[in-house]
């Protein structure tokens, strides 16, 4: 009898010294974020004051207002543009990251074919180098194809640096789907096209879901490359709009992190809403084994 | 209506054959269970009926058409996996409906045909629930109401009871000969259980190493085996076999013993020849305590090693020529190791093998 209380009570610290950690661990990884965006809706001579002034006084949408044009001051960055480009250049090369993903996924999972092995390990081998090393060769090809400042040219490069992962991660859900799922469909009817698209997909969606909101975010917050092949509102993304805000002698932190706030809460808003796929993961129970 | 036919079927991954040539008929409404050790390329045949393998030769027939290059979905046949395959994003009635919704039947006709075979199967109060939610012995239902509510030419299962615990699958194996009694179609059924085989099958074919051994009605099988391998395969404990040679009219064991040649052998045996003799440990029994008393037979002393009581029967194990071999006692005795008895061999009821072949040296 006393012994299960005892252990009732050390699960019970247990827990709570486990949600202290989790709230700590937490607290480093959120905070800076949570600065940023609190900064965004205060003014700037608060964010600068010293010593810090910790709990704003009151909150304002000033700085945004500054951005969109509403208020008395405004700043010439045109930030509207940049929005929309960086969502065209986002949401294209994801999607078709996405298509080519789960088409070389599928394939190196389900089929036998010459040099799958190499293959595979030179997609990955291409994701251990960072896409910055490649700059100054893009940046060389693409003013000759004449695509620097242009969304194609962005678009092309965030693809190319999303799909050895958009591969390699939808190949693992499908790997994890018994094959002779697709069989027994067959079976009943289907052509092999038709089984991948009523039984394959529906339980890898959650794997393909995971892959895209990867892909979506590479491409909506990436900087270096973007920094070196955008230069106006043409193609120019938020994330290197951001620095229209630093000028010779200052810098605007309000309007910059009124800005990362437009930037982080579509990806926040994304992420939440895909979430339910991200950590369902299909229980396998029509199968054993 | 819907026979299956192979012939020469060949079937190689590479350079490496799996399946070498495989002559075989199975008449319309037949049960015919596929059974041999781990492999021997059971499912691959089976695959190849299904259209899941590409054929690497000869020619595979449905219903008197050749299908070798039809994709599954035009043969109407429908299999059940060894691990099920229900799918797991659909609830039992969409599971059992999945091939008829395909096919464009009306949703009226669905609903009707998969309220039939749930009836048939006792699925009916679990149609909204995802296989997820089923114990082992409903999902196993679930995968053969999929493949009787579509109305197919033949039934393929490969190993469906392999993943149920023993009293269950005892239950299922009765299940599938109901079913099959009352849906009656051709069914191909692959295992490697024996007693699966003898209990289900009216025709066995019993393979090995991507070869047919023997085909042949349960009976036949047990009681006529065609080699060594198809002897020791069917029936538990498996038969023994014993090295002797054929002189003067006996049959002599290795340590001298020497027991006259069955008389349905007599004229198929010639002096000098070496055989093996095999006869199963039913037929090897204490005197008064065997299963046939009258016949043919010879008796010899031997001393038990270790006696495993079954209740009504106890599996004795003991040397004869030097060899171990089993043997079986009926009846409640107790019996311990080391005891001499007087055992009968039932002649009549054993076998020789030609020892070079493996070949039983009596055709059938
Ligand atoms: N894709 C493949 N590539 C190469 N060899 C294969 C392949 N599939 C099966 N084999 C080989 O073919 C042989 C027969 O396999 P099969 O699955 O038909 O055996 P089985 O009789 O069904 O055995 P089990 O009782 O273990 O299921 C085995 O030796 C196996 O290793
Ligand atoms: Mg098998």
């Amino acid at each position: 009898m006393s012994a299960v209380v005892e252990s009732r009570a050390s699960k019970r610290a247990k827990s709570v010294a486990l949600w202290i950690a989790t709230f700590a661990l937490m607290l480093v990884m959120c905070l800076p974020g949570l600065w940023v965006m609190l900064s965004g809706f205060r003014p700037n001579r608060e964010i600068l004051a010293k010593p810090p002034v910790w709990l704003p006084e009151a909150l304002t949408l000033d700085n945004f207002g500054k951005i969109f044009g509403w208020g008395a001051e405004q700043i010439a960055i045109p930030v509207p543009a940049y929005f929309t480009n960086s969502l065209i250049i986002a949401l294209t090369s994801t999607l078709i990251a996405l298509a080519i993903g789960m088409a070389g996924g599928y394939a190196f999972a389900r089929f036998r074919f010459r040099f799958k092995g190499g293959l595979f390990l030179g997609l990955m081998l291409f994701r251990a180098v960072p896409g910055v090393a490649l700059s100054l060769p893009v940046f060389m090809l693409w003013s000759k194809l004449g695509l620097i400042d242009t969304k194609a040219g962005l678009i092309i490069v965030y693809v190319s640096l999303n799909v050895p992962f958009t591969i390699w991660l939808i190949d693992g859900f499908f790997r994890q789907i018994p094959l002779s799922l697709s069989e027994a469909a067959q079976v009943d009817g289907c052509t092999r096209w038709q089984a991948f698209w009523k039984i394959e997909f529906p339980l890898a969606r959650s794997g393909i879901a995971s892959a895209g909101v990867f892909a979506f975010l590479t491409s909506w917050n990436e900087f270096a490359l973007a920094s070196q092949l955008t230069r106006s509102t043409d193609s120019k993304t938020l994330p290197v709009g951001l620095l229209d805000f630093t000028a010779q002698f200052t810098i605007d932190w309000a309007g910059m992190c009124a800005m990362a706030v437009i930037i982080i809460v579509p990806a926040l808003i994304l992420t939440f809403v895909v979430q339910k796929h991200l950590i369902a993961g299909l229980t396998f129970g029509g199968v054993k084994g | 209506m819907a026979a299956i036919t192979l012939e020469k079927v060949v079937k190689k991954y590479g350079a490496l054959g799996v399946v070498h040539g495989i002559d075989l008929t199975i008449a319309h409404e037949e049960f015919v269970v596929l059974v041999g050790p781990s492999g021997c390329g059971k499912s691959t045949t089976l695959r190849m009926i299904a259209g899941l393998e590409d054929i690497t030769g000869g020619l595979v027939k449905i219903g008197g058409q050749v299908v070798n290059d039809l994709p599954p979905r035009k043969r109407n046949i429908s299999m059940v996996f060894q691990n099920y395959a229900l799918y797991p994003h659909m609830n039992v009635r969409d599971n059992l409906g999945f091939g008829l919704k395909i096919a464009g039947q009306s949703p009226a006709e669905i609903s009707k045909r998969v309220g039939e075979a749930a009836e048939i199967l006792g699925l009916t109060p679990l149609l909204d629930r995802t296989p997820a939610e089923l114990s082992g012995g409903q999902r196993q239902r679930v995968a053969m109401g999929r493949a009787i509510v579509r109305n197919p030419d033949a039934f393929l299962f490969d190993e469906p009871l392999s993943n149920l615990d023993a009293k269950l699958r005892g239950q299922m194996r009765a299940e599938i000969k109901k079913l099959h009694q009352k849906v009656r179609t051709t069914v191909v059924y692959v295992t490697h259980d024996q007693v699966e085989a003898m209990t289900l099958a009216d025709r066995i074919v019993v393979m090995k190493d991507g070869h047919i051994e023997q085909v042949g009605t349960p009976m036949q099988v047990f009681n006529h085996p065609a080699t060594t391998f198809v002897a020791t395969f069917i029936g538990s404990p498996p038969m023994n076999l014993l090295p002797a040679t054929i002189s003067g009219g006996a049959v002599r064991l290795a340590d001298g013993t020497a027991v006259p040649v069955p008389d349905r052998l007599t004229g198929h045996v010639r002096d000098g020849m070496a055989v093996l003799l095999g006869i199963r440990p039913d037929d090897i029994s204490p005197v008064g305590h065997g299963l046939s008393q009258d016949g043919p037979g010879a008796e010899v002393a031997l001393t038990v090693d270790l006696a495993e009581p079954l209740g009504m029967e106890s599996l004795i194990y003991t040397r004869l020529a030097g060899q171990e071999v089993q043997a079986k006692l009926y009846g409640p005795r107790i019996v311990a190791p080391g005891e001499v008895l007087t055992f009968r061999l039932a002649l009549d009821r054993a076998h020789l093998f030609d020892a070079a072949t493996g070949k039983t040296v009596r055709a059938l």
